[in-house]
């Protein structure tokens, strides 16, 4: 809602600045998003006469012009040549920066000093409104009356400041003059100056129309149904004035009765529609559209009505589409005689189902979808017809008001005891009641309760916390005082599920990932491939077709992320993201869908170089190195068995991953037919499932006694054929240990010369220790021959010498 | 030559000198004086010949140890020498063997120069031991120099993304309070999402929130506050409720202040007699320790349909601290969250009876509180996580 300071002024005394107003209202609730000073870049421009014109010394083109701008005379060199001795024109002075951003100094043009510059319209950014016809070709030339001195911006009428309200739903009332001054008058204590018809419950005292018949079809959708017949009518501009607060407004005149309608809307708060009397034929319906109806709209698109579409018909037609856009057939013309004007109640519902489906929204749409005050549809009317008689623009002669259904009238009691408990601040009667007159609200008080009569334009005040806010927001919420809770202390702490999310999130970090964060909907496609297409969750709209389904996996997200950073040349990537995956159950969804937890990462390249060290390849070992600390971390038990049919994974190079036998994920280099889709080379990723592994995560920690008896190292250097499991070989070296051998451990494994193709050598190193004696070397020996013997029969593996 | 004077020497003095503490550097001083490698000619006929004869071999032995002690300049070759002379098989440890075929009166005292001659010896190895570990010490910190500017072995160090950062500090801050974390889900139901929450279908508040839909009843939510419903169905009726709800929410919105998925804290306190000067005092406490110790905030009467009243929370602006800059667009605040008084027909959804308790609510979006932590300027840069973005945290 754009306020224009000028009109405001003449409903409610203003002491305040623009900008201090904006600060009264914005602390008060109404937030004003912008206030705009409609003199911008007339400042220093003012209104000139030129005395002498003469030719510049030394430049053909250019005339040295002495101008008188009030207080004194100055001399501006223009090339302009549509110039008189005598003409009235707008001057910028030196400092002036006019609205298309020239900012104007002294100068000097071929040794003449110009103390500033004559302006065209199209450097003041003009429209055709002012200036005589000469001015096509350069300068404006402005009428001989124009005063001399005086500032431009004013002589247009353009001093005023409008103020950009930026309201919430709860305050459609604002969307009318006469409540800003309402509420302007409540925050700076002043009566305001309303047109009588301010107060909605006026009676319009006119004959009712004998020719004219209201037919509300649907109560639902139109309460109140009212029509102004005007006779005598006559087209012309509207006044200056009036064509000055529409625009401040942003409201284009038209002709009087149209600027007439919008002005009582934008003053009121009540769209209205002027209807040629004598295009309707029979009675005025208001109803819903026929199958496949058909209407020519003002802006002459024919348009194929919805069903649902609110109409306002005659007998035979539909001659507009109720509250959004009057019909071509009924239009006001200039050879208008005879007027009907609307002033009607739509059901926001309908109206907004139907400005959206036609992409029609207007400041009348708007208003009814905020909802109108069913109350003021009359007095709107008399609004209306003081106007037409001021402007002289027609002869109110009858009215018609169908009424089928108006709001209840309300009334709350307001608690000045509960209104200081619930606001924490000490508050007497007297402020309450005082706050309650500043809202120009009846009320009868006793014993500190307030009976108070919610008028109707405040649709928004239902119940007695409504009031408190308007209590607080009157005496200023700087009031309120800053207290804790009284209540019993609680402990605040995280659930372990919270707990160990933010643990894995840091396990992850140590280990080098940086944590990304990805947008839960993806590419269909994508999901498919590696996730769930028959669980996977599409959007109805969805902003972008590529966002089109809930994520049931969180690789594909991960995969653009480094794609999109080694397109970048960040080439090494280490990422982990930990967010939820969504699994619909069936199709449409009847149910909410379970949320599953996972952890992925996606990691490619290698560790940067260093002069010291090797870079560490970002592959299948780095991340299973990250898993395994996570294991650690958690006291879990991670097994990995060779992947099962993965089309996903180079199947030489990918494990699922179990925790007692729940598969929980996989890890693996990605099948290089992909990582070529993906622009990714030997990508390797992860995928977890998180409940299962917080359902296994050690709890509690029991230490053991650090074992008092040394213990013994062996090393044992196999030859094995290459497919051969490393895990299997120490598996089977504990299972012949028994408890002697404390820990195996593999700590190097070689292929090449001299172990033969197709073989590998692995090198073990195996601790014996007891927890009740010293072993001596033998039995260790004989121990560790007996574990040799087993492994070379069990694997057909070699000693490496 | 020098033998017969020693021995004259000898005769006045009855070696009992050699005995005291501090002769020795007498000795020593003539200890310049060369004599060749040759052994004393022993000459047994006499007794005091003979002494005065181990005397010299004695002395002598002691001048070449500490000749070569001082020649010396490998710690190593030091317990050699000391091998040569004190060990088992040692020169020195010979003499003593030797002294057998003196008489009973000379014996001891000949023991005594041997072992006088040993605890200087060893006083000097001592020395020189100490003097060879300093000059190695010397060399080893002048060789062993390395550049000190050059980088250190990497541990390597991930980062949290920025959100999650904000988040946890955020759930720090009220567990501190003594709130709990609520969680619910991303996926809900327009009930949950809006009716429970007082906004009835059509109202027009719905329209601030373009929602993503999946069934006319199903829908990303769009705002944390269900978790308040969802909370209160869970809880009632215990007392206090105190939680705050992290998480993901949706709207249908991008560009450089929006973004499709983005987070809310949501935070809900209800009990008997909550104030809105609570509200107030728990919110500049968390504004205090989010923002620095000198924010102020300051409360604007705004609307939500799920509370009443109403306000929107600013707090003086963590740049300029006031007095307006271009952060806070001159104005000295910065807009960073939306809360009220719980509305009782909320409470009365949650199972909660509005006669008895009242409540507060509050929420804020995580980006922006990011965005203004961190200086960032682009919302749409917390998603796109590149790297050289995300290392920065
Ligand atoms: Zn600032």
């Amino acid at each position: 809602m754009k306020v224009s300071l000028e009109w405001l002024n003449q409903l409610v005394d203003i002491d305040q600045s623009a900008e201090e107003l904006a600060e009264t209202l914005t602390r008060g609730g109404i937030e004003v998003e912008d206030v705009e000073n409609l003199n911008k870049g007339f400042e220093k421009v003012v209104i000139g006469e030129i005395i002498s014109l003469t030719k510049h010394p030394d430049a053909d083109r250019l005339l040295v012009c002495v101008v008188n701008v009030g207080q004194e005379e100055i001399t501006i060199v223009t090339g302009a040549q549509n110039l008189l001795n005598g003409d009235r024109i707008p001057v910028a002075l030196v400092g002036a920066t006019l609205p298309n951003d020239l900012s104007i100094r002294k100068s000097k043009l071929r040794g003449v000093v110009s103390q500033g510059m004559l302006c065209s319209r199209e450097e003041l950014l003009l429209d055709d409104t002012v200036g005589l016809d000469r001015s096509a070709d350069g300068i404006l030339i402005l009428p001989s009356t124009a005063p001399i001195g005086e500032n431009f911006g004013h002589y247009l009428g353009r001093e005023d400041s409008v103020l950009d309200l930026e309201l919430y739903p709860n305050r459609p009332d604002c969307l009318a003059m006469v409540n800003v001054a309402r509420e302007v008058a409540s925050l700076t204590r002043k009566k305001p100056h309303l047109p009588k018809w301010a107060e909605p419950d006026q009676v319009l005292s006119l004959p009712i129309a004998s020719d004219l018949r209201i037919v509300i079809e649907d109560n639902d959708l139109c309460w109140r149904y009212a029509g102004l017949v005007v006779e005598d009518v006559h087209i012309e501009p509207s006044p200056e004035w009036m064509q000055r607060r529409l625009k401040a407004a942003g409201v284009r005149p038209i002709n009087n009765i149209v600027d007439i309608t919008n002005y009582v809307m934008l003053e009121m708060g009540q769209p209205l529609h002027a209807f040629d009397r004598d295009k309707i034929e029979g009675d005025v319906h208001v109803r819903p559209a026929y199958p496949g109806e058909q209407l020519v709209t003002l802006d002459g698109v024919e348009r194929t009505l919805h069903k649902d579409a609110l109409l306002i018909a005659d007998d035979r037609q539909a001659l507009g589409l109720a509250g959004v856009m009057g019909g071509l057939n009924s239009e006001v013309t200039k050879d208008t005689r005879r007027l009907m004007i609307e002033a009607a109640h739509f059901a926001p519902v309908s109206i907004r189902r139907t400005s959206r489906r036609l992409g029609l929204r207007s400041e009348a749409s708007n208003r009814f979808e905020k909802g109108i005050n069913a109350y003021g549809i009359a007095a709107s009317l008399g609004r209306v017809c003081d106007l037409l008689q001021d402007l002289k623009a027609g002869r109110p002669v009858s009215f018609v008001d169908e009424i089928k259904n108006l709001p209840t009238r309300r009334q709350v009691i307001l608690s000045t005891e509960h209104t200081s408990t619930v606001l924490g601040i000490e508050l007497g009667v007297s402020e309450i009641q005082q706050v309650i007159e500043d809202l120009n609200f009846e009320y009868k008080e006793s014993d500190g309760l307030f009976q108070v009569e919610i008028p109707t334009y405040r649709s928004d005040l239902e119940i007695e916390e409504d009031l408190m806010e308007e209590v607080a927001r009157l005496i200023g919420y700087d009031r309120i005082p800053t207290t804790l809770p009284q209540g019993d202390q609680t402990q605040g702490r995280r659930t372990p599920e919270q707990e160990f999310r933010r643990r894995l999130r840091k396990t992850f970090t140590q280990s080098g990932m940086d944590e990304v964060m990805t947008y839960t909907f993806t590419r269909a496609e994508s999901d498919a491939q590696w996730g769930s297409a028959k669980h996977s969750i599409p959007l109805l709209n969805p902003l972008r077709e590529e966002l089109g389904v809930m994520r049931t996996t969180l690789i594909p997200g991960l995969l653009d992320v480094a794609a999109r950073n080694v397109a970048r040349r960040n080439m090494d990537v280490s990422i982990f993201e930990i967010g939820n995956t969504y699994w619909g159950d069936e199709h449409p969804l009847q149910k909410l869908p379970r949320e599953e937890l996972r952890a992925a990462g996606v990691a490619v390249g290698k560790s940067e170089r260093h002069w010291l060290e090797q870079p560490v390849s970002y592959d299948f070992y780095y991340l299973k190195g990250i898993l395994e600390g996570l294991a650690l971390e958690f006291g879990l038990k991670l097994e990995y068995r060779v992947a099962e049919s993965q089309s996903l994974l180079h199947p030489g190079r990918s494990a699922d991953i179990y925790v007692q036998n729940q598969y929980v994920g996989f890890l693996g280099e990605i099948h290089p037919s992909l990582g070529k889709e993906w622009g990714l080379d030997r990508a390797v990723v992860f995928e977890l499932e998180l409940a299962p592994l917080f359902a296994r995560i050690r709890q509690t920690v029991r230490a053991h006694s650090i074992p008092r008896f040394p213990a013994i190292q062996r090393d044992m250097a196999l030859v094995v054929a290459v497919e051969t499991s490393a895990e299997a070989v120490m598996a089977k070296m504990k299972k012949l240990g028994g408890d002697l051998l404390q820990q195996v451990e593999i700590f190097d494994v070689y292929t090449g010369n001299p172990i033969p193709a197709g073989y590998k050598s692995l090198a073990f190193s195996l601790r014996y220790q007891s927890l009740e004696r010293t072993l001596t070397d033998e039995e260790v020996n004989l121990l560790n021959s007996r574990i040799l013997e087993g492994i070379q029969q069990e694997f057909g593996a070699e000693r490496r010498k | 030559m020098w033998l017969i004077t020693k021995l004259g020497w000898y005769r006045e003095n009855r070696l009992s000198s050699l005995s005291r503490g501090g002769s020795f550097c007498v000795l020593s001083g003539t200890s310049g004086a060369s004599v060749g490698q040759g052994t004393c000619p022993l000459v047994p006929e006499k007794d005091l010949e003979r002494v005065i004869c181990l005397k010299s071999e004695i002395l002598r032995i002691r001048e070449e140890a500490l000749r070569e002690l001082s020649e010396l300049d490998r710690p190593e070759a030091l317990q050699e020498l000391k091998v040569k002379v004190l060990g088992k098989k040692g020169s020195l440890t010979a003499m003593l063997r030797q002294m057998g075929s003196l008489s009973p009166e000379e014996r001891p005292i000949m023991g005594q120069v041997v072992n006088e001659v040993r605890s200087q010896l060893e006083q000097a190895w001592e020395k020189r031991s100490a003097e060879l570990e300093r000059i190695a010490l010397e060399q080893r910190l002048a060789t062993e120099r390395i550049d000190i500017t050059l980088p250190g072995i990497r541990v390597p160090r991930g980062h949290y993304h920025p959100l999650t950062q904000v988040i946890e500090e955020i759930e720090d801050i009220f567990l501190g309070m003594g709130f709990q974390i609520a969680e619910g889900p991303e996926i809900e139901s327009d009930y949950y999402n809006f009716e429970a929450l007082n906004l009835p279908k059509e109202h027009p508040a719905r329209e601030m929130q373009d929602s993503f839909y999946i069934t006319e009843e199903i829908l990303l939510r769009t705002q944390t506050s269900p978790v308040q419903i969802r909370t209160m169905e869970k809880l009632h009726p215990q007392l206090p409720v105190k939680i705050i709800a992290p998480g993901k929410v949706y709207r249908n919105d991008d560009d450089a202040t929006h973004s499709p998925m983005f987070h809310q804290v949501e935070g809900l306190v209800v009990d008997r007699g909550i104030r809105m000067s609570d509200l107030k005092g728990i919110l500049l406490n968390f504004s205090r320790e989010m923002f620095g110790e000198s924010r102020e905030i300051r409360l604007r009467p705004s609307f939500f349909p799920f509370t009443e009243p109403s306000a929107e929370v600013d707090v003086s602006c963590m740049l300029c601290g006031g007095s307006g800059c271009r952060l806070c667009k001159g104005t000295g605040w910065i807009e960073i969250l939306g809360s009220g008084m719980v509305h009782p027909k909320v409470l009365e959804m949650g199972g909660y009876n509005p006669q008895e308790v009242t409540g507060f609510a509050f929420g804020m979006g995580v980006e922006r509180i990011a965005m203004l932590k961190f200086g960032i300027e682009d919302m749409r840069l917390l998603f796109d996580n590149d790297l050289r973005f995300l290392q920065q945290f």
